[in-house]
Order: C-alpha cells, then structure tokens, then sequence
C-alpha cells in the first residue's frame, strides 16, 4: 500500500488544509514511511475479535431533558475573528 | 526544592504564605525560563492578587490544605480569562471563555494559578519541538528535549517553577516527559479525569493527571484533579477516593510482572540497569517477581497511529477561523478560508496526524486500518487482563532512551514514534500508568521506571511508588540551572 | 416505453424536547441569533456532548408507534464534513447501529386519475442526530452569518425503503408520518419552521425491469406542495434525459419553488467522503427493556387503533373514522362531542362537513374552533329531538360560529322551533296541492318521487320551520 501524491491531495482537500507542491512530496514519503510501520498491523488475524472503540466499557449516562444554559453570547463572541448583529461572519455560503 | 506536602505543611503551620511561595516560583521562573521556555504565558499579577486573597482567606480560618499552593497548568486545560494556546498558532489569540473540570477543580481546592506550560502542539509530540511557541529544553542538559507533550510540565516542575503540574497523557505525554525530566507523573485509569475543557487530541486516548516530584504529592494533587463529571459522557461513576490511602503501606507479599516484551532489543544498557536495581529495591521491600508476557505490545505503535490520528483529525476539524482561534487574513471563498486558516494555523506534525487520520477512515480504508487498529486494541487490552491474573502490578522502563538532544530527529518524525512503545499499551487499554524516577544514566540524563497498575488501581500504584521513594533518593535529585 | 417512478423518503423531524441533544441550550424558536448557543453548540476547545434523555424516549416512542424494532443497544458515529453552520466540523449522528431499524406505516393515496387505494410502506430505521445551524444570507458586505441557534436540536432522521411508484404515494406517505409523529407528541409539525424536512430520493426505471435505475436526492423540501411538485418535475425530467439518450448522474438537487425545476447542488464525483467513524465522546446508548416497556404502557392509542374502535364504537364507516383520525385533535373533538350526549353519526357529518370546511375557510385547525364540543352537541341534539331541521341547524352553527351563543339560545331568541302543529302544517299542505295539481297526478299515476318536489314549497312556506319528514307524510295522507 503506497500513497501517490494525488492521494495526498485528496485527504489534504477533504481535511481543508491547502498544501504546496513541496508538501504533497514531504507528506508523501511522510506518510508512507508511516504506512509501512502500520502495515505490520495488518497482518494480524482478528478474526471474531471485537473491535473496541472505548477505554472503558461503560453505556452512555443520559440527562434529564432541561434547558438551563445561559445566553454567553457576547462572552463567546469575544474571541471570534468576525461577528455582525449576533452573527459569524464566513465568506459567502453558496448551496 | 520543595515538596508539594512541605508547601502544604508550611502554610498550615503558618511557616510561610502564598504570597511568599508565589513570589519565589516567579523569581525562579524569572530566572531560568527563558533558558527553558517552559512556560507561554505567565501572570505574575493575577498570581500574586490570588496568593494575597489565598492568604487572607486563610487568616480567616479557611483550612483548605492546598490554598495558596502555586500551581501550573498545561495549556491545554481551558481556563476561563487565560490565553488557552495548545501550543499552537491556532489558538495563539484564543483567551478561553469557561473553564475545564480540572481547571474548576483546582481554583475550588484554592490553589494559586502562576503560568501556563508550553507543550507540543495539540499535544501531539514526544519532545516538545512541536511547539508554535518554540522547544522546551530539559533543565537536566538544555541541549536535550524535556520529552512530551507535557514537556513544559515537566520541565517546570524539575526547574521548581512549582511543586505540581497538570498534565495529559495520550499516548505517554505524562509519563515520558516525567521520565526524561526525572520527576513522578501518573496518568489515571481513562475516565477518572474529567476531560471537560480539556482540549482534546484523542478522545478515548486522552487523560489528565499530575506531574510532581512525589507519589505522595501526585496523591494529593490526585485528590483535587479527580473525580465524577456528568459533563463528560465518559467519566466514570466511581465513589471518590482518596489517593493517599495506600502510601503507608508494606509492600510484603507485592506481585511485581516484568513483561518480556518491555526488556527486549532496543532498550538502553544505562535504562535496563537503573529499571533492575529499582525491581532489586522492590525485592528488598517483600515483592515478588513474576515474568509475564504481553505479546502483542509491538503492535501498539500500529494500533495507536492509526486511532489517535484518527480522532484527532476530526477532534480538529473545529478549528476553521470561524468561531475563535486564528483565521487567514487572506481574501478568498469559503474553502480558501478553510484551507489557508488551517494551513496557516497547524504546524508539521499536526497537520501530518490530520492526514493521516482523514486518511485511514476515508472510504475504502476503514475496515483495514481503523477497524483493525480497534481489534488489535482489543488485543493488547486483553494481554494486559491476562497478565493482571498473574501478578498486581506491571514495571518496566517508560522509554527505550533517555532524552534525546534538540533537533537530532527533526529529519525523521516518524521514527520518534517508535520511542513510544512503553507507553501507548497503557492508553489503549485506559489503564492507569506512572513514571518514578529511578536513577541516571551516564549521560547525566533522568530515567524513569513505569508502573502500571489495572484499572483504578491509582491508590496502591502510588503507595507503591511512594514506599520506593521512602528509601531512595532519586526522586529528590535537582538539575543544576 | 413505460416508465415505473421508484421514491424513498428520508425525513428530519425535529423533536420536541426542550434543550438540545447534547446541550442543556434551548431549542425554542426564534431568538436572537447565536444566543442559545452552549459550549457544545458552538465547538468551544475541550467541549464534550452529553445525550439528552428525552430525545431518546421520543425516537423509543416512534419504534413502537410504527412497529419497529427498537435497538437495545445504539452508537453515534461522526460525520465529518466541513461547513459553516457545522461548528465541529462532525455531525454526530448515528451511522451502523441506529436506535429504530425496520417498522411500516400505511398510507392512504389519493391518485390524480382513479380510487383512492391504501398501501404499506416499509421503513429501514431511524436515527438520533443533531440539527446544524444556519446560514444567513442577507447581505453583510458579501459575507454570510452564521447562526447557531438551531445546530444541536435533535433530529429523528426517518429513512423508507424506495417503495413508494409516484408522487401521490410519496406526498401520501408524508402525510402519513406527519400525522403520526405530531400524533404521538415527537414533532410540532411546524413546516415552516423546519419541523418537518424531506429529502427524497428519486429513480425511474423501464416497467419490468427489475434493478433500480441511478437516483437523484432532492434536499429539503418542507411543504407537501412542493414534494409533489419537485417529484414530477425531476420524474420528467429524468424520463426526457434517457429518452434523448442521456444517462442519469447519481447527484443530489435542490428544487427552486419559485421556477418549479430542480437543479444541481452536487454531483457525485465530489460528493462527500464523510469518514464516519464511532464518537470517542460518546459510549454506547443502551435502552432498558424496562423502558421500552414503561413507553409502550404510556404511549397514546395510535390512528389505525382508533378507526378499528370508532367503526365499532360508533358504528363509523372506514372512510368517517379515518377522516375523524386525521389528527389527535380532530379525534378528541369528535369523542368529547359525542361524551356530551350527540348522537354519533350525526356529529360524525358535521365534523367532517360543516365544521370542517368552515375551519379550511378561516385557515384554523380544530383546535382553534370557536365552537365547543359541548356547544356542537348542544345544536346535534336539537336536531335528534326534532327542534330543528338539518337546514335551520346550518345557520345556527353559523350564528353560534359568529356569536358564540349556545344552540338553544339562538333557537330561543330567533324562534327557529321546528313547526310540529299538524294543524299550522296542514293548511299549508293544502295549499301547496291545491297549488299543484300535476303532481298530484302523478303522484297517483305510480311516480311516487312526485311528491318529493313538493315538500320543499311546504318548507318554504313555513319559513323553514316545517319538519320536512311530517310535510311528506302529510303530503302522502291528502293525496292518498
């Protein structure tokens, strides 16, 4: 299992991380140095293992259904790069 | 260089003050941290306005033991008014708007917040070079790195900036930097730590804990870290302990596992050394020794590189300029934004695990590598259950090396993550783990001794680690600044 | 060639918990922006989500209202995407093991040619997730605002299977869900606010063949108006594509009310890859049997329970006891009107008829009525008594809808009495036929309908006030 550099594109595309052209070769080898560690891995037989995804086999705890929050807004506003009338400024959304 | 229980007792006795303690920790920190850069942000204001409101309130009959004791947290813990960085440009502006549990905690035990430690990058790193705000040198040989992520913790701590630090250990990040900087750390059973307000890297990885020179003062700062959240959906419904329960006692009949795998090629000659006379010492004390195995420990750096990035390339996809944090100044469309803020804002490594990790659960690749690495945690899981049947606690080293000098492995990142093949078992299976210091190694440099308990078997673990330091000195042992 | 339509619905329903899914925030509507917003809700560094209750028991309350299988155990999973009104850059939603899997729901099509006809629609599951925000996009020099007020609301996402074969069916189906999830309390049924959102997957395919032809998703549309509308245009549309030759590009499409058309929002070659992978954050949802069984004891008699029992209770036919089932409200006006003493049937026809269309008329729902079910019954009793007759009964409902008077005050105050002297009827009678001698005729003749017509000038000259049945026999009597 190789990455090619257009893969590097891709999942630096999907993660919104604009990379140079000498990125996408550093990242390349990189990542495939790191592949080849994780390659071991693969290997191994799990068959009828039970994948786990948490350290600790709890269930989840529920909360009783109240609004109590707070309006922070304008504590949470503080550090926002761009706000207008309450609002999150972005560059323009087009759907 | 004091003790977190000598600052306790001294206050209680009315020896000294917090105002007295605070001004010498930044006198020190004045001094020698910036040769260190332990820190990145420090108030000497506002630590000295708590110490003085520490010292009143305890003139007025308030008899918390831990008022006025100055503390440093890892910039990581959100802290409502202080600059909450990560270590990264990110969130270099990003003044925090409420408060961890553990931040909560400290401030209600009232303990006096001086500075915040520098630390890799979203905590992502062994050596705290990934840090935006620069390395973290290691106050036993400012040549070496202090270890990480909780590099700047430790450093301070050793340096005597303060007597305790918090800390976070995903992968080791307590553990490691305690090792290299030649202090004790422990990182709790998964789910004893609230993460709430703690940035997060890996979520099932993640867990907070204290980094001192003592079991006993990790005992105590234990005490104020830990303890149930229902604001975190992971933390655990477990009756509050009290961590110092266990420091008095004997260790007569004690089972100690030393896993095979942990001795293997790789290992260090001055590391193998001090971790046997260590276990000799434990010998001494009434402990047995038993040989066990954990055989799938190699497959811990797969597992773990392919689950931590995972988490975090999605635990990170929150930081895109909008909200808070850094944004480009950069004019552009809506994904220009994204990408330039993030290009921008993430350093090397960091950017390199969201890689990664968009990578490994990107369509066609999960089941080989997310669902795999999840089994094979499930595997080492186990290993460590089978090995538990067999004897109370595990020992070993922490690290195959000692510290490594700054900027030796900067050519090859990846390999710095095979360095962690102690640590990260630990973490996957959400086991409790320390770091006590047992020795130095011809270089001069700390060594650490790793125990490893089973689950919320943080009180014996400490007890152990604390009969250790009743008849040795390491722990006492002070770089020269 | 004929052409076969293949729909599948997945909706969004909004539930009516108070605070969000995984924030203590509120989820009213309509406040200024960004000011129900907690920690969570707008991705602050370290924030962690913890699962509303209530959210749970309401997707538990769909399972059983639809016959489904309620999963003992359920993961959230992320979805990773990027957008602004999507602050942790993950939606958590439920992915491999949802809370509801399975169930079926029996819809009733009114087609544009032909009876109408019932159906069962099968559902594949349906899963917990979080609401994301808003854009704005008034112009702030350019730039869009975002409002998070909204990201968080828990959502039931409800998927069908693609077995609905036209746009009646799936608008048919709609409604049927609608009806169900406002009936059980889960949703408020607010279209215009979002309550209630489809998105709708649609294929057509040569009649008889049997695999699935490629399907376009249309995103979002929140009126039954505009689902059928949107389903005919793409069906057309997609029918003219392969018919000049094209083939159809698995993409996902908005429809434009205002044009009438759909049009691309993205195709599938960069359609997401969202990576979706278990929350670390959150462990699994595990439901008690306990519980399942405490809301299966409290859950309300549902609209196909309740036609079987209004049939058999109240001797309705199947069309009257589903019309009457049409909503909760509905239901409940109808049985408190019958509880205060009218006869059934009766209030049967003037619930369906005229109070009904009055209430279409004025835009109100039931209830908004301004006549009680007790006042309802007061004028249906009126007429099971013989006070009044059926027509002088329609304008007191008026009167009452107006006034707000009770029946037997306006009967009193107007003199609306039904006139029941045979004395005062019959010289009426007698002048109508004198009046009428043709018809008379062929009355005799055999052609008794003859005298039908002649029941209406009685009527008319007692004002109205004339039982209509006593004029007829009376008609019969004088000629016979």
């Amino acid at each position: 299992m190789s990455l090619s550099q257009d893969d590097v594109r891709r999942i630096a595309r999907l993660a919104r991380i604009a990379v140079s052209d000498d990125e996408v070769a550093a990242s390349q080898a990189q990542l495939n140095q790191l592949f080849t560690l994780i390659e071991e891995m693969r290997a191994i037989d799990t068959t009828g293992i039970e994948p786990m995804a948490h350290a600790q086999d709890v269930m989840l705890r529920l909360r009783d259904d109240e609004a109590r929050a707070a309006n922070r807004r304008e504590a949470f506003q503080a550090v926002a790069p761009s706000v207008e009338n309450g609002l999150y400024l972005v560059p323009k959304v087009i759907e | 260089m004091q003790t977190l229980k000598q600052q306790i007792d001294a206050l209680a006795s009315g020896q000294t003050t917090s105002v007295a303690l605070v001004t010498e920790s930044l006198a020190r920190i004045a001094a020698h941290n910036g040769t260190l850069n332990a820190l990145i942000t420090i108030d000497a204001d506002k630590a000295l306005a708590g110490a003085a409101a520490a010292d009143a309130a305890r003139a007025a009959g308030d008899t918390r033991p831990l008022l006025g004791v100055p503390l440093i947290h890892k910039d990581i813990f959100c802290h409502e008014g202080w600059k909450t960085s990560c270590g990264s440009k990110m969130l270099d502006n990003f003044i925090a708007p409420y408060s961890s549990q553990v931040a909560e905690n400290c401030d209600a035990a009232g303990m006096v917040v001086i500075a915040r430690a520098n630390m890799d990058e979203f905590a992502m790193g062994s050596a705290n070079e990934n840090s935006f705000y620069g390395p973290v040198k290691n106050p036993w040989n400012t040549q070496t790195v202090p270890g990480g992520s909780s590099g700047g913790s430790a450093a301070a701590v050793a340096a005597g900036f303060s007597a305790v630090a918090t800390g976070t250990d995903t992968g080791g990040s307590i553990r490691q930097p305690a090792a290299f900087c030649g202090i004790t750390g422990i990182k709790p059973t998964y789910g004893i730590v609230s993460r709430y307000g703690m940035v997060a890297f890996a979520s099932s990885l993640d867990q907070g804990g204290p980094m001192a020179h003592t079991a006993e003062d990790c005992a105590l700062m234990l005490n104020v870290m830990a303890g149930f959240d229902e604001r975190d959906s992971t933390s655990l419904e477990h009756a509050k302990e009290d961590y110092t329960r266990e420091l008095n006692t004997p260790l007569a009949g004690l089972k100690i596992g030393l896993p095979r795998e942990y001795f293997a090629e790789g290992l260090n000659a001055d590391i193998a050394a001090a971790i046997n006379a260590a276990v000799e010492q434990y010998k001494a004390l009434g402990a047995t020794i038993v040989d066990i195995s954990l055989p799938n420990t190699k497959l811990a750096i797969p597992s773990y590189y392919v689950i931590a990035p995972a988490e975090a390339s999605s635990n990170l996809s929150r930081f895109d300029g909008v909200r808070y944090g850094h944004r480009t100044a950069k004019t552009g469309s809506l994904d220009d934004m994204y990408e330039q803020t993030r290009a921008e804002g993430f350093g090397a490594e960091v950017k390199r695990r969201i890689l990664t990790g968009a990578y490994v659960l990107s369509h066609g690749y999960y089941d080989a590598y997310y669902l795999q690495a999840q089994k094979i945690r499930r595997l080492i899981a186990n290993d460590f259950q089978a090995a538990f049947e067999q004897c109370d606690v595990i020992m070993g080293p922490v690290t195959p090396t000692t510290a490594w000098n700054i900027g030796e492995k900067n050519a090859d990142p990846i390999a710095v993550y095979l360095e962690d093949i102690y640590t990260l078992g630990v973490n996957l299976a959400g086991l409790p783990g320390m770091s006590v210091p047992v020795g130095l190694a011809s270089n001069g440099l700390p060594i650490g001794l790793q125990i490893i308990g089973n689950y919320f078997s943080e009180a014996k673990m400490l007890g152990i680690a604390h009969q250790y330091q009743q008849v040795t000195d390491w722990h006492t042992k002070a770089p020269q600044l | 060639m004929k052409w076969e339509v293949v729909i599948g619905l997945e909706v969004h329903t909004q539930l009516t918990t108070k605070s969000k899914i995984f924030s203590a925030a509120s989820t009213a509507f309509g406040a200024a922006p960004n000011t129900q917003t907690a920690v969570v809700d707008i991705a602050l560094p370290g924030a962690l989500p913890v699962m509303n209750r209530g959210a749970v028991e309401r997707a538990i309350q769909f399972g059983l209202a639809i016959g489904a299988k309620v999963n003992r155990k359920s993961i959230f999973a992320r979805k990773n995407y990027f957008y602004p009104d999507l602050p942790k850059g993950y939606q958590i939603s439920q992915f491999e093991l949802p809370v509801v899997e399975g169930g079926a729901i029996t819809i009733q099509v009114q087609p544009a040619k032909g009876d109408p006809y019932e159906k069962v629609i099968n559902l594949t599951r349906a899963h917990l997730e979080e609401d994301a925000g808003k854009s704005v996009h008034e112009d702030f020099h350019g730039a869009s605002g975002i409002d998070l007020n909204r990201a968080g609301t828990p959502l039931l996402e409800i998927v069908s299977e693609p077995e609905m074969r036209s746009a009646a069916e799936a608008v048919a189906y709609a409604k049927a869900l609608y009806s169900l999830v406002t009936w059980i309390g889960i949703c408020d049924g607010n279209m215009q606010e979002g309550s209630f959102r489809c998105d709708v997957n649609v294929s057509v395919r040569p009649e008889g063949q049997a695999e699935f032809g490629t399907r376009r998703e249309i995103k979002n549309l929140n009126s039954f108006k505009f689902i059928e509308q949107a389903i005919k245009y793409e069906v057309q549309w997609q029918i003219d594509e392969i018919e000049s030759g094209r083939k159809i590009q698995q993409a996902t499409i908005l429809f434009d009310p205002d044009s009438g058309e759909t049009r691309m929002m993205r195709s599938k070659e960069d359609a997401h890859d969202y990576r979706y992978f278990p929350d670390p954050d959150l462990p699994p949802l595990v439901i008690s049997e306990e519980w399942v069984e405490r809301v299966q004891r409290e859950l309300p008699e549902l609209p196909v329970a309740m036609q079987a029992r209004f049939a058999e209770q109240y001797g309705l036919s199947a069309y009257d006891a589903r019309t009457l089932t049409a909503s909760k409200e509905l239901a409940a006006f109808f049985e408190a009107t019958v509880a205060a003493g009218a006869d059934a049937k009766l209030a049967a026809n003037w619930i369906m008829g005229d109070i009904s269309a009055t209430l279409n008329r004025e835009e109100k729902t039931i209830a908004d009525c301004p006549v009680s079910s007790d006042a309802l019954a007061g004028l249906i009793k009126r007429i099971s008594d013989n006070t009044i007759n059926n027509k002088t009964a329609k304008d007191v409902l008026k009167k009452m809808w107006e006034s707000g008077d009770a029946a037997d005050v306006i009967i009193e105050r107007d003199g609306l009495k039904q006139e029941t002297d045979t004395g005062a009827i019959e010289a009426i009678v007698d002048a109508v036929l004198a009046a009428n001698p043709k018809a008379i005729e062929e009355y005799r003749s055999g052609k008794e309908k003859a005298l039908n017509a002649l029941v209406g000038q009685v009527m008319k000259g007692s004002g109205g006030k004339a039982n209509p049945g006593m004029a007829l026999e009376l008609l019969k009597k004088k000629v016979s």
